[in-house]
């Protein structure tokens, strides 16, 4: 039989109640900086995995608030934890704690294991 | 206008004498000094340059209207007119005996005063503070001010005199920035870069004009017209993304990283001349009065007013007032507004302490 290529997408909408989001707050207990972020950019700009590849710790910081765990679990991987952005942020986010606390978060929450 | 010819007559009528110090020859210091001049008090104005006028003497225009700033000076240089003004020294310290304060100048001499307002201004953000911007290690990265300069020579161009034909200018240097210490806004910043890069291709027609901002704070009145007109009638390019670093490739162009956060993408640019658009900060001579006389200031070290709302020119030592850039970020418009206001609290404080 033809196919037509009807498929099912997933809505690319941000479901903000439905999001979860004990994440971020387990960063944020242990991380307060990191709500300090105005998405300036600094941070990815000088990052040298986000140079090479789609991974922007700016992006990361709103998705965590977002509570769009699914993408930030892939996408943090490629972080090799070097600091550099730390050295730029002008609020002062600990950027590569973010990172540390996020993949520790993961792990402690069995339902997001990396 | 009938209400305050009244009010300035019953104070004539009352008799009211006093000397009043005004620190600081800028605009606050020349429209305060001039006023309460005006009102028939004895009024000395000090200023620690050779000539009065503070930071708009080196500036070419200003926003929104792009009025000349010469045209402020003669203004402010006409309120002076009947003012003794002492240049070229400074106020090193003070204190107050009795009701009186004794000012100590830079040149030993001592000035006493009924009544003291500080008008000791800003001091521009140094530059070379940021070290990953390049200035004063890249000969064509330049700051707002330095660029004023040009205007007003009438030479927008590169260090070997060539002209720059891609240009950009980076917000919040010095301002919002907790690597070096001040988490406020300059407020400022904003619109002039929005006045510069107009005032860039009007000079240089075939430049292609960049600012790179975190948020553009257009809140003044006109403001938001002027970003709207950078965009609509001289094709300025706006990239949200604070430049991060700065370097220069093999034929002496900068190179400029930043990310382009609404793309979501790194972005690598070559400029020819990089505007840092510096921050205003604490004056090192309104650092050093606080000091010497307990004066109290906020966490962002400018003068910290007794009261926001009802105080602001109000300080925490009675005789003591304050107007403009001492006490925050201010334009002209609010600056000679500021100084107006302490005028009238120096009054009231004069005539009641009689």
């Amino acid at each position: 039989m033809e196919k037509f290529g009807f498929s099912l997408h997933k809505a690319r909408v941000i479901n903000y109640d439905s999001n979860d989001r004990s994440i971020v707050d387990y960063i944020i207990e242990r991380e307060p900086s990191l709500k300090l972020c105005i998405e300036c950019g600094c941070c990815s700009a000088t990052c040298t995995t986000g140079n090479f590849t789609a991974f922007s710790l700016r992006e990361i910081n709103i998705l965590l608030k977002r509570g769009e765990n699914e993408e930030v679990k892939n996408k943090i991987k490629q972080c090799m934890l070097c600091g550099k952005c730390v050295l730029l942020c002008p609020r002062g986010v600990n950027t590569r704690n973010v990172v540390f606390l996020a993949k520790q978060a993961f792990q402690k929450y069995s339902a997001h294991a990396v | 206008m009938a209400d305050r010819c009244r009010f300035l007559k019953t104070l004539l009528m009352s008799d009211m004498t006093g000397n009043v110090i005004v620190v600081g020859g800028g605009t606050a210091g020349m429209e305060a000094a001039g006023q309460l001049a005006d009102e028939g008090l004895s009024v000395t104005l000090i200023e620690k340059e050779k000539e009065l006028g503070g930071h708009i003497r080196e500036w070419h225009h200003l926003f929104p209207d792009r009025r000349k700033s010469s045209e402020v000076m003669s203004y402010l240089k006409k309120r002076v007119e009947k003012v003794k003004v002492i240049t070229g020294t400074t106020a090193e310290s003070f204190h107050k005996k009795g009701r009186e304060f004794i000012i100590n100048t830079g040149n030993g001499n001592s000035l006493h005063a009924d009544a003291l307002l500080l008008t000791t201004g800003f001091d521009l953000f140094r530059s070379e503070r940021k070290e990953e911007y390049g200035y004063g290690i890249y000969e064509n990265v330049i700051t707002s001010a330095d660029l004023e300069m040009m205007f007003n020579k009438k030479n927008v161009s590169l260090k070997n005199g060539e002209k720059p034909e891609r240009i950009g200018l980076l917000h919040c240097v010095g301002s919002r920035d907790e690597k070096v210490g001040n988490l406020y806004c300059s407020k400022l910043c904003c619109v002039t870069a929005v006045k510069q890069a107009i005032e860039i291709k009007e000079t240089l027609a075939d430049s292609k004009v960049f600012c790179f901002y975190m948020d553009m704070r257009m809140g003044g009145a006109l403001y938001e017209e002027l970003y709207r007109e950078a965009q609509e009638k001289y094709g300025i390019g706006f990239i949200r993304g604070k430049i991060s670093e700065v370097s220069v490739n093999i034929d002496n162009r900068l190179v400029v990283k930043a990310e382009d956060t609404l793309a979501g993408r790194p972005l690598k640019m070559e400029l020819d001349m990089l505007v840092l658009m510096a921050g205003m900060e604490m004056s090192q001579a309104g650092a050093r009065l606080a000091e010497s006389g307990n004066l109290r200031t906020g966490e962002n070290r400018f003068f910290a007013p007794a009261d926001h709302h009802f105080g602001s020119n109000k300080s925490n030592v009675k005789g003591i007032f304050y107007a403009g850039t001492c006490t925050a970020p201010m334009n002209i418009t609010e600056t000679i507004s500021h100084a107006r206001g302490a005028v009238t609290d120096i009054i009231n404080y004069l005539k009641n302490s009689k």
